[in-house]
C-alpha cells in the first residue's frame, strides 16, 4: 500500500481505489513499523470507503488492528449522507479513565500503600465472572441508562462537582432505553459497579513530572510526589451485548455484500437501525459513566477509612476512549454538526471549547492517557490545532504489540508482581495469567505515544504520572 | 485429530476448530472459546442448557451460538463442559442451530482465567476441506 511521507510523525494513504478520502496516520517512524506489522493501515483505508466521511479517515499514534476500524480511528460522517457503525466505537462502548486527584504526597500514604491497595481491593469488586454488591432492579438499571453518572450521584455514589468534570457531564443525553435488547440488560443487571478484568485497572499513582505548569494547577495537580488515582474500565457486558446486537440488527436489515470487513457493517445515521444503535449506545455510554462513579466513590471511602480524610480527592476528569458523538467541526469550509468516531482515541477539546467545563476553559480539557499496567501513565491538554488535525482527538493508550498467548508464554504473573515490588510498585491481581497477559513488554512504549501527540499538537503534555499501587481485574 | 488450536492474536483470542462435520466444529469452536476462561475438560456436566439460534448465514449463526455461551456464563454462571446433539438446519431464510450445552455452575472448585466478551467477525472463515475448520477472533 502507498503510504507517503508528509512530516516526521504524519503519514498518508492517498485517496485510491474506492477511498472516498485519504487517510492520515499520525506516528513516528518507530511507531509505524509496528503500525504496518499488521492490519492498521488496510482498516483505515477501509473506513476512508465509508460513506458520508469527512475530510479524512484518522490514525491516531497507538494504533493497533481492531474489528472494522482500527483501535487509534478516528472518523467523522455527515448526518445527512453518513453512517453509523457499532464497528466505529467498538465493544466495549465507553471503555475510559477517570483521574482523582488527592491532597496526599508520597510520603502521607508511605506506610498506608499496603493496607490502601488491600482495602480498595476488598471494596471494589473485579475479575472474570465476578458480580457487583449492588442489587438492581430492571427499572433502576433503565433509569441508569438514561441518567448515568447522575444516578450514581443522586444515589449517594461521589459528588455533585463530579458531573462537570466528566465528559458528557456523565450523562449522554440522547440515550434511549426501548431499543435494548433483554439479553443487554440481564447482562448489565449484574454487573454495575464492577471493575472487570482483561486491560482494566485501578491504580494509586503518584506525580512523576509536571511538564506544564500552568494547565497542570488548572487541572489540581500540583507537584512531583503528589498522591492521584486512576479507574480503568467500561460499560462491561452490558456495552458488548449492545454492539454484538446492533452489528446484527444492521447487518439483517441491510446485508453485508461488498463490506470489506463484516465488522464494518454500518447503518446510515438517520436510518431507524442507525438511530436506535445510537441512542442504545448512548445508554452504555451512561452506564460506563455511572459505573465509574461509584468505583471512584468507593475508593474515596477507603482513602477516608484508612487515613482520615478523602476531603482533597476531587475528580481531575473522565474521559471516553470508545463512543460515537454529535460533534460541531470545520468540514468543508463551513461549521458543521458530524458524528464523530473515536475508537480507541479520546477526545482533545482545546481552549474556549463551550462543550467543557469553565474551569478548565482556558487550557483545554484534561486528556487521560493510561499506559499499560504497572507503567507510567500520562496527562494532557486538549488543543485547538486537533480540531484541524484529528476533529479534536488523540491517543487512548499504549496499544498492545504482543498476543495475550504470547505474553502468557512468556511471562509469569508471579514473577511480574515481584519485579514490580522492586520498583516499588505494589500489585494486588484477582488472578495471575491475567497479570501476565497484561505485561508491559506486550505494550507499546506510551512514552513515544504521548510524545508524537505533543509534537503533531493533537494533545500538549501536562504532566507523566506513575504507579505506587496497582489493581489488576 | 485436535478439536481445536489456539491461534497468536495482538489484542484477543483467536482459533480456529476442526470437525469431520460442521456440526462438529461448531462445537468444538465453543470449547475452544471456553478454554480462554475456564478449563472445560475439568467441569463436570451437571446442568444442561438447550440453545436455539438463527444466522441469516452460517458465519452469523457461528456468532449467535458461541454468544450463546457468554450469556450463559455471565446471566446464569455456567460454564460449559460439553456440547451434545448439535444440529444445524436450512431454513427458508438462512440457518438455525439447536444444541445441548452440558455444564456446571460456577464455584469455587473452578477457576476462571480468563473473560470473553463478545464473538466477532473479524477474520472469521468457515472452510470445507476435506472436513471443516472455523476460525474465530473474540474480544477479550
Amino acid at each position: 500500500m502507498e503510504l507517503r511521507k508528509i512530516s516526521d510523525n504524519v503519514w498518508e494513504i492517498p485517496k485510491q481505489g474506492d477511498m472516498r478520502v485519504p487517510a492520515v496516520i499520525y506516528s513516528s517512524a518507530r511507531l509505524l513499523d509496528d503500525i504496518r506489522r499488521d492490519m492498521t493501515l488496510t482498516q483505515a483505508r477501509n473506513v476512508a470507503c465509508l460513506p458520508g466521511i469527512e475530510r479524512m479517515s484518522y490514525v491516531m499514534p497507538d494504533a493497533h488492528q481492531g474489528y472494522g476500524f482500527p483501535i487509534g480511528g478516528v472518523a467523522a460522517f455527515d448526518l445527512d449522507s453518513g453512517i453509523i457503525s457499532p464497528g466505529g466505537v467498538g465493544y466495549d462502548i465507553n471503555c475510559g479513565v477517570r483521574l482523582l486527584k488527592t491532597d496526599y504526597t508520597e510520603t502521607d500514604v508511605a506506610g498506608k500503600r499496603k493496607e490502601l491497595l488491600a482495602e480498595i481491593f476488598k471494596e471494589v469488586p473485579a475479575g472474570v465472572g465476578k458480580g457487583g454488591v449492588t442489587k438492581l432492579s430492571r427499572s433502576i438499571l433503565k433509569e441508569i441508562l438514561v441518567k448515568g453518572a447522575e444516578w450514581a450521584v443522586e444515589n449517594g455514589y461521589g459528588r455533585k462537582e463530579d458531573l462537570e468534570r466528566t465528559e458528557e457531564y456523565g450523562r449522554m443525553k440522547d440515550a434511549a432505553v426501548d431499543a435494548i435488547s433483554d439479553r443487554a440488560m440481564e447482562r448489565g443487571l449484574p454487573q454495575l459497579g464492577t471493575l472487570g478484568s482483561g486491560n482494566h485497572f485501578l491504580e494509586i499513582q503518584k506525580v512523576h513530572e509536571v511538564y506544564d505548569e500552568v494547565a497542570a494547577r488548572v487541572f489540581g495537580i500540583r507537584a512531583a510526589g503528589q498522591v492521584l488515582v486512576m479507574i480503568h474500565c467500561g460499560s462491561r457486558g452490558f456495552g458488548h451485548q449492545v454492539a454484538t446486537d446492533y452489528i446484527e440488527v444492521m447487518e439483517n436489515a441491510f446485508g453485508v455484500k461488498g463490506l470489506p470487513d463484516r465488522e464494518l457493517v454500518h447503518a446510515p445515521f438517520k436510518s431507524p437501525q442507525g438511530q436506535q444503535y445510537y441512542r442504545s449506545m448512548c445508554a452504555a455510554v451512561n452506564y460506563a459513566f455511572a459505573n465509574r462513579q461509584m468505583i471512584a466513590h468507593w475508593v474515596r471511602d477507603v482513602f477516608a477509612r484508612v487515613l482520615g480524610s478523602s476531603k482533597g480527592m476531587d475528580q481531575v476528569y473522565d474521559v471516553c476512549h470508545n463512543v460515537a458523538k454529535v460533534e460541531t467541526h470545520e468540514a468543508g469550509g463551513r461549521s458543521r454538526r458530524l458524528v464523530v468516531h473515536r475508537k480507541g482515541a479520546t477526545r482533545s477539546f482545546g481552549p474556549g471549547r463551550p462543550e467543557i467545563p469553565e474551569c478548565y476553559r482556558s487550557v483545554g480539557q484534561p486528556v487521560i492517557i493510561p499506559g499499560s499496567m504497572g507503567t507510567a501513565s500520562f496527562i494532557l491538554a486538549g488543543t485547538k490545532e486537533a480540531e484541524d488535525l484529528s476533529f479534536s482527538s488523540t491517543a487512548h493508550g499504549a496499544g498492545r504489540v504482543m498476543s495475550r498467548h504470547e505474553a502468557v508464554r512468556r511471562f509469569r504473573g508471579e514473577r511480574i508482581r515481584d519485579d514490580l515490588a522492586r520498583k516499588g510498585i505494589e500489585l494486588k491481581a484477582t488472578n495471575w495469567k491475567g497479570v501476565a497477559e497484561e505485561a508491559a513488554e506486550a505494550y507499546k512504549d506510551v512514552d513515544e505515544v504521548v510524545r508524537v501527540s505533543h509534537e503533531v499538537g493533537l494533545g500538549r503534555l501536562v504532566a507523566k504520572v506513575v504507579p505506587i499501587g496497582v489493581m489488576k481485574g | 485429530m485436535d478439536k481445536y488450536r489456539i491461534l497468536p492474536h495482538t489484542a484477543d483470542g483467536k482459533f480456529q476448530a476442526y470437525g469431520a462435520t460442521l456440526e462438529e466444529a461448531f462445537g468444538n469452536a465453543a470449547l475452544a472459546m471456553s478454554s480462554f476462561m475456564w478449563d472445560w475438560s475439568k467441569v463436570e456436566p451437571r446442568v444442561r442448557h438447550f440453545v436455539h439460534v438463527r444466522g441469516i448465514d452460517r458465519e452469523q449463526l457461528l456468532v449467535k451460538f458461541l454468544g450463546e455461551t457468554i450469556y450463559l456464563f455471565e446471566t446464569k454462571q455456567f460454564l460449559l463442559a460439553k456440547v451434545d446433539g448439535l444440529r444445524i438446519r436450512p431454513e427458508f431464510e438462512g440457518y438455525s442451530l439447536e444444541a445441548l450445552l452440558g455444564g456446571d455452575t460456577l464455584s469455587d472448585r473452578y477457576e476462571l482465567f480468563g473473560d470473553v466478551k463478545a464473538v466477532t467477525y473479524n477474520e472469521l472463515k468457515i472452510e470445507e476441506c476435506g472436513g471443516f475448520t472455523v476460525q474465530v477472533v473474540v474480544d477479550m
